[in-house]
């Protein structure tokens, strides 16, 4: 069957060209169900953006509820061998009601076309995702500016591991929100604390520039140094063999102040800006933690969403509009 | 009519009002001023080519909004404003202006009785939730958008929980203040998204106001 790609919307095109991306790359189409039972998201509320879940009572009296996550349901299923890394990708809805300005919004559908990695990832692993997040975001609007920003979370653990577990979620939030006044008054201003996490908030940008300065700002704090050689190694190696062009470049940032949930991501997280839309359009990381906490104890994992609803500010006169018929070179 | 993007210009959004006129002063006097802001005719937007700046005014409480939905790139906020709403911002400055607190205050005399649920009006129910919730102690909002100090003179509240600046109110009302929620001031916000393609821009306005912090 032959289909002529001009008839589709900007929006499906968009999905169709992160498909074909992901396929090309050797990710298998995983594809799931719109509903799960309620008590498995309660359970793990917290991992979810919004706590707000969308629910129904089944035919057999279950009560249900339309999934607000990919992720959680990919790794509640997932079958995780030895030694094996399990490639897969994902165009779904979720279901949630995003919060604005503190307060609750309505329930929307929300689509969202991302990828997984489960099980023995590697430094070698996390640098493909880190590349396949930024050829997305290319994918989806080469003609803006683009920014991906990767932390490391571990940096930010071995600095909090130094303050009163009671203190550490006001200082996390200070973190992400850059508040170093706020920051300062909490730790003291002469706190080791206190310069650290200034460290960690201000030695942002360009790796080659934020990641020396993080170096000489943190040269006391063993284990955050280690996690920074990690980060750097990655990120050292990412331009390998990765399309970060475009009609405009993409830019590759470090600002460690880009914060996920401790008590799920671990290592390396990453959010994708595109110039004119007013949030991440892409958010991942490593989520070993929640593998544990999912059963899967030792496993590794990694992965990443494109949040399709933010991009409609774009029309979708970008790449994607080529479709993947005109080629990045692979055919289908 | 068509919408007007913040495209290359820094857009800041200034909260109406008194302290907004106060922070507007910090951002003409630092050179980031642009014609026309502070003059009380029906245009609602200002902007200065020049420095490829425009500011506009909204209601307080709208600024964390126009900020955290990318209307504006920047804009000025009080601490009760972020507390009570938590938009997903950047704070990056505090202006140390609009000093005042956010506290708890009740009629001369009063006793709280834990055996009671306590009754608190308040324009900040997320505030005041908050606070009594880290004390583990019951309480019932009422919710008010003003003369917050009638509530318990009337008996519709035990507390108010409110924004004390002198004090002077309280006492004409013999009220008084019995605990101290937060420290408030106005603070720059920033959107995360736009700070990454005007984060030059956005550091060049915040050392000028940096410069003009008393």
């Amino acid at each position: 069957m032959n289909i002529d790609i001009t008839s589709l919307k900007g929006g499906e095109r968009a999905i169709l060209a992160l498909r074909c991306l992901y396929q090309r790359r050797g990710y298998a189409c995983y594809k799931m169900s719109k509903f799960e039972e309620y008590d498995f998201y309660a359970q793990n509320r917290d991992f979810l953006s919004s706590g707000d879940i969308l629910t129904f009572t089944d035919t057999d009296g279950r009560l249900m509820a339309l999934k607000p996550d990919v992720t959680l349901s990919i790794v509640r299923h997932a079958r995780i061998e030895p030694g094996v890394v399990q490639k897969i990708f994902y165009d779904e809805n979720v279901y949630r009601a995003p919060r604005q300005a503190g307060k609750r919004g309505t329930f929307r559908e929300i689509p969202q076309v991302g990828l997984e990695c489960l099980g023995a990832v590697d430094d070698g692993c996390v640098r493909e995702v880190l590349s396949l997040a930024a050829e997305s975001l290319s994918l989806v609007a080469e003609s803006r500016a683009r920014v991906l920003d990767v932390a490391h979370l571990g940096v930010l653990s071995a600095v909090l591991d130094r303050a009163e577990p009671s203190a550490r979620p006001a200082l996390i939030q200070c973190v992400a929100e850059k508040n170093i006044h706020e920051l300062t008054r909490l730790c003291g201003a002469e706190t080791d604390t206190a310069k650290y996490l200034r460290a960690l908030v201000g030695d942002c940008g360009r790796p080659e520039e934020a990641l020396p300065a993080l170096r000489r700002d943190l040269a006391d704090c063993g284990p955050a140094l280690k996690c920074l050689e990690q980060l750097e190694r990655i990120l050292s190696a990412l331009g390998d063999g990765a399309d970060f062009s475009g009609e405009a470049p993409l830019s590759l940032n470090v600002d460690l102040s880009a914060v996920s949930n401790l008590n799920y991501y671990n290592g390396i997280v990453f959010r994708g800006f595109i110039d004119g839309i007013p949030a991440a359009v892409l958010s991942g990381g490593q989520y070993d933690r929640l593998m544990e906490r999912m059963g899967h104890a030792g496993g590794h994992a990694i992965g990443f969403a494109v949040y399709m609803d933010l991009l409609e500010p774009l029309g979708f006169n970008t790449g994607a509009l080529r479709g993947p018929a005109e080629g990045r070179g692979e055919g289908h | 009519m068509k919408a007007v993007s913040t495209g290359s210009m820094l857009s800041i959004a200034l909260p109406k009002g008194r302290l907004g006129e106060r922070v507007y002063g910090m951002f003409e006097r630092a050179g980031f001023g642009c014609p026309g802001a502070l003059d009380k005719g029906r245009k609602l937007i200002f902007e200065n080519p020049e420095l490829g700046l425009r500011c506009f005014w909204v209601k307080p409480a709208d600024v964390p909004i126009y900020v955290e939905r990318g209307a504006a790139d920047i804009g000025a906020a009080g601490r009760d404003i972020l507390l009570e709403y938590g938009p997903d911002v950047y704070e990056l400055l505090d202006l140390r202006t609009g000093v005042c607190r956010m506290a708890v205050a009740a009629p001369e005399g009063f006793r709280d009785d834990p055996e009671r649920t306590l009754r608190v009006a308040t324009e900040f129910p997320n505030i005041a939730r908050r606070f009594y919730a880290e004390r583990g102690r019951d309480i019932d909002i009422i919710p008010l958008r003003g003369s917050i100090e009638l509530a318990p003179i009337l008996g519709l509240s035990d507390v108010i929980v409110d924004i004390v600046e002198t004090g002077t109110t309280l006492r004409e009302n013999h009220l008084h203040v019995i605990d101290t929620v937060a420290e408030l001031s106005a603070r720059i916000i920033a959107n995360k998204a736009g700070s990454k393609f005007k984060g030059g821009r956005i550091q060049e306005v915040l050392r000028g106001l940096e410069a003009e912090i008393q």
